[in-house]
């Protein structure tokens, strides 16, 4: 089946499965790998990707269902000035260590910030609760977010 | 280079990480490659009576047995584990065969055709069964002092039983391994603790010598013991598989898989017999550690006896009869996971004291530290304390930060305050360090340095704090020190990345080679410097009678707890947690306090949420839906500080960390429920249907 989508703002238009996961579209199909698989059941939300500014686990969704939406990955989110403000901070606030869960964890932080720039703890905390990290017990990770909403007044 | 090297910077996989240019096992490309999918048993024991195969399309392989063409053994501490399962399965999940292939849809089409004829054979499942049974692959003895004598003045008798539960590592990266045979030698990469663990299983399953044999570790997404000695198997498999098919084998688990046939956290049962005088204090101690080991016994000897050794904790109990044992049950087989087998005896022993305090009427933390250790004591083998013991100094932070004793008095229903003391032996148990005698390399090119060591990078910030090291005692630039990439053809072997022994032993040898560079470094543009551990002279350990210093040194802690039960629902809101440790030196605050804040959150999952068990050999949570991990809606507030203690032979001072703070907080917080509800508490995970039950009871 022919599917048009936006990806990371260029326009798409290629056949697949309708029924293939967005994940594995993203992998390997364009080659996406920031995009994880962590559980694929919608459980870790290591796969979360934006689809029309919003966050969605790539595991749970068919590729038929992202006809005529933008979807954007980290790959294209990494280009921008809000994501250099989420690098800069997780980088102090220490809340990366194994790196698998992270690119989730961004995607979450971009996803939450745009739609609240100032949240409360308790907000940041609800906002990150569809992502798991086994790591760094979570504190470290909200301490980022925290501090990317601080500093990046105006960005969202 | 002035600035105390405990001061953070930037760690260093850090920005590849955030961006997601990481490159992990999964995310690595292989021209020409065939991925493969494991036909387990359904069985928790049975005969093999026959494997009936479908016709396989051109590319496709099945990969088994016959194919190994060493020995069908994973080698570990003990090799009993088949790399593919002969004439019987020994559980459910042990892995039968490969089919390996082109296309991962097809490969499980053919794996739903193979037919697997079994005979049920009689099967053990509990630590109780197995015990009846005499199932016992390992059991231990250690004595201190006249045991029988104490018990037979003492005063009072006191008995008590404590268990905890499984536990899943729960990586993020599930596990995941490639192999190509090229050159006439075998490169495996893929996610993994102990590149050298792997590389000598490889020389026994395909029996070649270790030059024809190439391990690389690729990034790790997080570890935690689950892949110590688990990845050795899957290399096994994809290295035989990658020699049947001439092209490279991919090998990756989806978390269905990864849970249901990987290493656990043993289950334990924990007896205490404990003789007291008549001041009421504990002269004698009898303590009985079951560990279910599972299927194969594989690591948990090891396991069972830094479960032993850890069972005093931070005390001084004159007269000790330890027994240990591992069974066999036809379970999954536990392995490694942070504490190896500390976190389950260390519980044991606070909740003993615990329980006892509370009977006497005396406060927890007093009847405690009544029984603390001091310098120069003996250790439960009879080795001695030699350094310093920051005990008091951190209980007093502890209790200042938490306000321990005013919340302990003005308690009320509901909501409780527990505190837990605890220890960690740095390094491996016994002579393992002798035994493994871990080699590094420094080398001096021009400016920079090139750091090699077969230590991996798994999450906790190993490489960021080995630079450190080096940068700081050869006295240039942290980015002129080059971590050479962990590849068993280019580094020595250090040693595998386990038993918090990175830090302190690794780095205490970079320093040492450090050292050697700093003098030397006008001799010459290049300047190779080696260093192979010695274990300090006054350290004396007999591995066959388990008498004297069964680690060099100790790290230290104390927690506090404080929870808040729902009184409806009886779910644990853990609310806060104190914790003061004494690693000796931090040698990087934030990556330090990322140890700790994770550790802490570990321990508390075990303790609370992370329920895991099996029916008939059968796991009921095998995926990250059942099986309930703490996300950021769990965590509590983490204060946490630490006591300067440097240790004379760590890196700037510095001791063990990593597997610290787990230890810690689950009987900080079974001591916290106990004292909302006014109930003992004797096993963990902790639930609410076990607290609403123990609190009817008490109504």
């Amino acid at each position: 089946m022919k599917i048009e989508f936006t990806l990371n703002n260029e326009f798409k238009s290629i056949n697949v499965d309708p029924a293939q996961r967005l994940l594995d579209l993203l992998r390997e199909d364009f080659g996406l790998t920031s995009v994880k698989e962590g559980c694929g059941e919608g459980e870790c939300g290591a796969c979360i990707v934006l689809m029309d500014g919003r966050a969605v686990n790539s595991c749970l969704i068919p590729a038929g269902n992202i006809i005529g939406k933008s979807i954007v990955t980290l790959e294209g989110f990494r280009k921008t000035a809000r994501y250099k403000m989420i690098e800069k901070c997780f980088l102090d606030a220490g809340s990366v260590q194994c790196g698998f869960c992270t690119p989730g964890f961004v995607m979450a932080t971009e996803s939450l910030l745009n739609e609240n720039p100032h949240p409360t703890d308790e907000e940041i905390k609800a906002g990150l609760s569809g992502n798991l990290c086994r790591c760094t017990g979570y504190n470290m990770i909200i301490d980022g977010v925290k501090l990317a909403a601080k500093r990046g007044n105006g960005l969202w | 280079m002035k600035e105390s090297i405990s001061k953070p910077i930037q760690r260093v996989d850090g920005p590849a990480k955030i961006s997601g240019e990481a490159r992990y096992i999964g995310d690595m490309h292989f021209e020409n490659r065939l991925y493969a999918k494991t036909l387990r048993s359904t069985r928790a024991k049975a005969r093999i009576l026959s494997v009936k195969k479908p016709p396989l399309p051109r590319n496709y392989f099945i990969v088994g047995k016959d194919d190994v063409p060493g020995v069908n053994r994973m080698r570990t501490v003990v090799s009993d584990h088949p790399i593919f399962a002969e004439d019987t399965v020994e559980y459910i999940g042990q892995p039968i065969l490969l089919v390996v292939g082109p296309e991962r849809e097809k490969i499980y089409d053919i794996i739903t055709k193979i037919k697997v004829e079994y005979e049920d054979l009689p099967a053990l499942f509990t630590l109780e069964d197995a015990e009846k049974n005499s199932e016992v692959f390992t059991d231990y003895h250690y004595e201190k002092g006249e045991p029988q004598r104490a018990f037979g003045e003492a005063a009072t008798i006191v008995e008590d039983e404590f268990r905890t539960g499984y536990q899943e590592h729960v990586y993020l990266e599930p596990q995941g391994m490639t192999a190509e045979f090229r050159d006439d030698t075998m490169f495996v990469y893929g996610s993994m603790q102990c590149p050298f663990y792997a590389e000598g299983a490889l020389t026994e399953a395909l029996g070649w010598p270790a030059e024809r044999i190439r391990v690389i570790q690729t990034v790790t997404g997080g570890a935690f013991g689950g892949k110590e000695e688990f990845p050795s198997l899957t290399a096994c498999q994809v290295a035989v598989a990658a020699l049947k098919t001439g092209r490279p084998v991919t090998m990756i688990y989806d978390r269905d898989e990864d849970i249901i046939c990987s290493t656990k956290r043993h289950p334990s049962i924990v007896r205490y017999k404990a003789a007291l005088n008549r001041n009421q204090d504990i002269v004698a101690l009898e303590i009985d550690v079951l560990l279910d080991a599972g299927a194969y016994n594989g690591l948990s000897p090891v396991v069972l006896q830094r479960s032993m050794f850890s069972a005093t904790g931070v005390y001084n109990f004159p007269h000790l009869k330890v027994r240990g044992r591992n069974f066999m049950t036809n379970n999954v087989p536990s392995g490694a996971y942070r504490g190896f087998g500390a976190p389950q005896t260390i519980f044991g022993t606070e909740m003993m004291l615990h329980n006892i305090a509370l009977k006497l009427g005396i406060d927890p933390l007093e009847y405690k530290m009544r029984h603390a250790l001091k310098r120069g004591d003996p250790t439960c083998t009879g080795g001695k304390i030699r350094d310093i013991v920051k005990l008091p100094e951190i209980v007093k932070r502890v209790t200042q930060m938490s306000g321990y004793h005013d919340k302990r008095k003005n308690g009320q229903k509901y909501h409780g305050i527990g505190i837990s003391l605890f220890l960690h032996g740095c390094g491996f148990t016994g002579n393992g360090e002798q035994t493994i005698g871990s080699k590094i390399i420094l080398k001096k090119e021009g400016e920079k340095v090139i750091l090699k060591v077969s230590s991996t990078e798994m999450g906790q910030g190993a490489e960021t704090v080995l630079r450190k090291i080096v940068a700081y005692t050869v006295d240039i630039p942290f980015e002129n020190v080059i971590y050479e990439s962990v590849d068993t053809g280019k580094v020595p072997d250090s040693g595998p990345t386990v038993a918090s022994r990175t830090t302190m032993i690794v780095g205490g040898l970079l320093q040492q080679a450090g050292l050697e560079l700093k003098d030397r470094w006008h001799e010459a543009d290049k300047i190779e410097v080696t260093r192979t551990y010695r274990h300090p002279d006054y350290i004396d350990w007999n591995n066959d009678t388990f008498q004297g210093d069964a680690y060099p040194t100790y790290s230290w802690g104390a927690n506090v707890a404080e929870v808040e039960i729902d009184p409806v629902t009886y779910e644990i809101d853990v609310k806060k947690i104190s914790a003061v440790y004494d690693v000796g030196l931090p040698i990087d605050e934030t990556a330090l306090r990322g140890q700790m804040q994770g550790g802490i959150v570990q321990g508390i999952g075990w303790a609370t949420i992370e329920v895991m068990k099996t029916d008939e050999g059968r796991l009921i949570q095998k995926n990250l839906t059942d099986y309930k991990v703490p996300t950021s809606m769990d965590v509590p507030e983490v204060e946490c500080d630490f006591i300067n203690n440097p240790y004379e032979f760590g890196p700037f001072g510095a001791k063990c960390a990593g597997e610290l703070p787990f230890v810690g907080s689950p009987p900080a917080v079974a001591a916290a429920v106990s004292n909302a509800l006014g109930v003992p508490i004797r096993s963990i995970p902790i639930t609410p249907e076990m607290l609403m039950e123990m609190d009817s009871d008490e109504n």
